[in-house]
């Protein structure tokens, strides 16, 4: 089982997640008692290192964006502990989470949402800063050098409302009012999902760009393996609430070891006429996320599975003979040497 | 099977669409011409507003007839849709074309039983009886793998997962054989390891059944997997159609070339991607020459007539002033 002290909590970690765990529960009946748990994310543990892009990938109702709700919490955990820069964050101490929420922000897949329809973007852009105690002419500013660092020309667009803008272009406007407060990390919640093609390359370029020149570090999450793969350092696997699989992005789009990995892969157009997909990866859909199955929850639509996966649910462990500095780490029974299953290692 | 001539199954000329509101008219479909063979399988590619979706609803008339003015031949089976009343129109759907649809809620009535609203269906257009019906309502269910069908038929759409539901829709337009599917982004909403299960699928009974397919979509990599010719589409004209293998390796038109380069893939990691500047144009207000010209790096005063098509081969057709030069 992964345990507290099985990833060690590495000093120079910006993020540091341990344990995290949330259940929602479900209602029903006249009484309108639990009748059941969506067990949204349930014992996860990562960290992000300063500079680097985490991608986390996975279907919908696997816990990715109730993680990145956890991490910024907009929700609250059930279990679980969360470290910033060194510092524990703790959820009762609200003048210290409004400090942490300042060092790390997030951008949601509807731009227009996630703007106040009522304000010129200049002054949604502005608000942050102000809340946070910077003089309105620091802020003004502040708003014009942010307009042209997401590449909008301040003189044409700051007193614009948000329904004047295109998509690509409010989600401009929504990374600039991310960076309003120099945050640390970013967290990008299918932050290009909802673009056009022509218009997701433009925003996918800037977000390299700034990356680079602020020096930001971006938690990335999508369902598009291509866009993943393309932004990030390391990948995070998703299934069902649980990590299944993290490591190097070329590893695990290279050297997969989680079955539910491979499958996801798989399963992406080829883009090739010449080499069509023949047999889906897998069949069916995935399971419900109420009351998941027991053991490995992949069990359930997993063609190696045998019955100590339906039984003991598998650790997060090092990858054997995959990645030798132990980045690449998995849950699956059939990679774990002695497990049991019969295709594991010797 | 219903009625089959020879010839194409669909042949379309100059479809315009245009939707007239208070302020401002949208030119959505600007002049599309195709034929489509029995068993062929067409993608027509494009962003938002491409004018993609509208030009399948005007295929079959579903546009809101107050609201639009829509001009041009069409013919289904030899048959001219255009000149077609209410009751025609609405035997030709269902019979010799099938519709799906993104929104699988939308297709099916919420209250009904799915068995009952496929039943109902072949009802409608064969005058069967009930049983018979019914019979063939399990038979279309296990068609889409749909697993203990006999219990999937009392069931109502929302008890049914998004790919169950996407695979009962997709019965429900298969119920009558029509020659004719026309598929709008289908697989959008559904999760990788679904979608791939759902066009596999789709790709099968096209051949088992012989039916031709336009299946509008804005993915490059889907429309690789089911189509065998694709139509890009932009500012609500086809500017580029060919095979498939074709458009992928050898695509001409600006658009189609910039298109491709900006979909990511892995092997572009640490690469500034080719992005095409600016954003899709505002229907309402379209260049009078080529739409893509104001995007276009290689746009010159010629741009600024709407360019002719111009045939590369038999089966390929770019509309760009460049082609002709070769």
């Amino acid at each position: 089982m992964t345990g507290p002290g099985h990833l060690p909590e590495r000093q120079e970690a910006l993020l540091a997640v341990r344990e995290l765990r949330k259940y929602f529960p479900v209602r029903g009946g006249i009484l309108n008692r639990t009748v059941g748990q969506v067990q949204a994310v349930d014992d996860v543990n990562f960290d992000v290192q300063p500079g680097e892009v985490l991608g986390i990938v996975g279907e919908s109702g696997c816990g990715k964006s109730t993680t990145a709700r956890l991490i910024m919490h907009l929700i609250r955990a059930d279990a679980g502990r969360i470290t910033f820069d060194g510092e524990p964050v703790r959820p009762d101490d609200t003048a210290a989470l409004r400090e942490v929420r300042r060092r790390m922000q997030m951008v949601f897949q509807d731009s227009y949402s996630s703007l106040n329809p009522r304000l010129p973007i200049e002054d949604t852009i502005m608000f942050g800063p102000r809340v946070h105690g910077v003089s309105a002419k620091a802020a003004r500013t502040r708003a014009r050098e942010l307009f042209s660092l997401v590449g909008l020309d301040p003189s044409q667009f700051i007193r614009r409302y948000p329904h004047e803008l295109s998509g690509g272009q409010r989600q401009r406007v929504n990374i600039a009012r991310a960076l309003a407060l120099e945050p640390r990390l970013l967290i990008l919640d299918e932050a290009v999902s909802a673009l056009d093609k022509s218009v997701e390359a433009q925003v996918l370029n800037l977000l390299q760009a700034l990356r680079r020149e602020l020096g930001l570090t971006y938690i990335f999450i999508s369902h598009d393996l291509n866009v993943v793969q393309y932004m990030s350092d390391r990948v995070l696997v998703m299934y069902l609430g649980k990590v299944v699989e993290i490591g190097p992005t070329t590893a695990i789009y290279n050297r997969m070891q989680h079955p539910y990995t491979s499958a996801l892969l798989s399963a992406m157009p080829s883009m090739d006429p010449d080499q069509r997909t023949e047999t889906p990866p897998l069949v069916g859909d995935p399971p419900n996320p109420i009351d998941p199955p027991p053991g490995c929850r992949f069990h359930t639509r997993c063609r190696f599975a045998e019955d100590m996966c339906r039984h003991t649910e598998p650790g997060l462990e090092a990858a054997a003979g995959v990645q030798a500095d132990g980045s690449h780490l998995v849950a699956c029974h059939m990679r774990v040497a002695g497990s049991g299953h019969s295709l594991a290692p010797d | 099977m219903a009625g089959r001539t020879t010839g194409p199954v669909l042949s379309a000329e100059d479809v315009t669409v245009r939707f007239t509101g208070r302020d401002a008219t949208v030119n959505a479909v600007n002049g599309v011409s195709f034929t489509l063979e029995a068993g062929e399988v067409l993608c027509i590619l494009g962003e938002s507003g491409s004018g993609k979706s509208v030009t399948l609803r005007a295929l079959m008339r579903l546009l809101p007839a107050r609201r639009t003015q829509l001009s041009g031949r069409i013919e289904i089976a030899g048959r001219d849709v255009m000149a077609m009343g209410h009751r025609t129109l609405a035997d030709l759907r269902g019979t010799e074309v099938g519709m799906i649809f993104q929104e699988p809620m939308v297709a099916f009535d919420p209250v009904y039983t799915v068995g009952r609203q496929i039943a109902e269906t072949i009802i409608r257009h064969e005058g069967t009886s009930r049983g018979e019906a019914r019979r063939r309502a399990i038979d279309l269910l296990d068609r889409v793998r749909i697993p203990s069908p006999e219990r999937r038929l009392r069931a109502y759409p929302h008890e049914l997962s998004g790919g169950m539901r996407q695979r009962a829709m997709i019965a429900l337009a298969l119920c009558c054989n029509p020659s004719l599917l026309l598929a709008d982004e289908p697989t959008t909403a559904l999760d990788a390891t679904v979608q791939i299960q759902i066009l596999l699928l789709l790709r099968e009974l096209q051949r088992e059944l012989g039916m031709a397919v336009i299946f509008v979509t804005h993915d490059v990599g889907v429309a690789v997997e089911i189509g065998d010719r694709i139509a890009v589409m932009y500012g609500g004209r086809f500017v580029e159609t060919g095979p498939v293998r074709e458009i992928m390796h050898n695509p001409r038109h600006p658009y189609t070339r910039g298109l491709l380069s900006s979909t990511v893939h892995g092997s572009l990691r640490g690469r500034t991607l080719e992005a095409i500047p600016g954003s899709p144009p505002d229907m309402t207000r379209l260049p009078p020459g080529c739409a893509f010209s104001p995007r276009c790096q290689f746009a010159e005063p010629r741009c600024e007539t709407p360019p002719d098509e111009f045939r590369l081969t038999p089966h390929h057709m770019v509309r760009c002033v460049r082609a002709a030069d070769g």
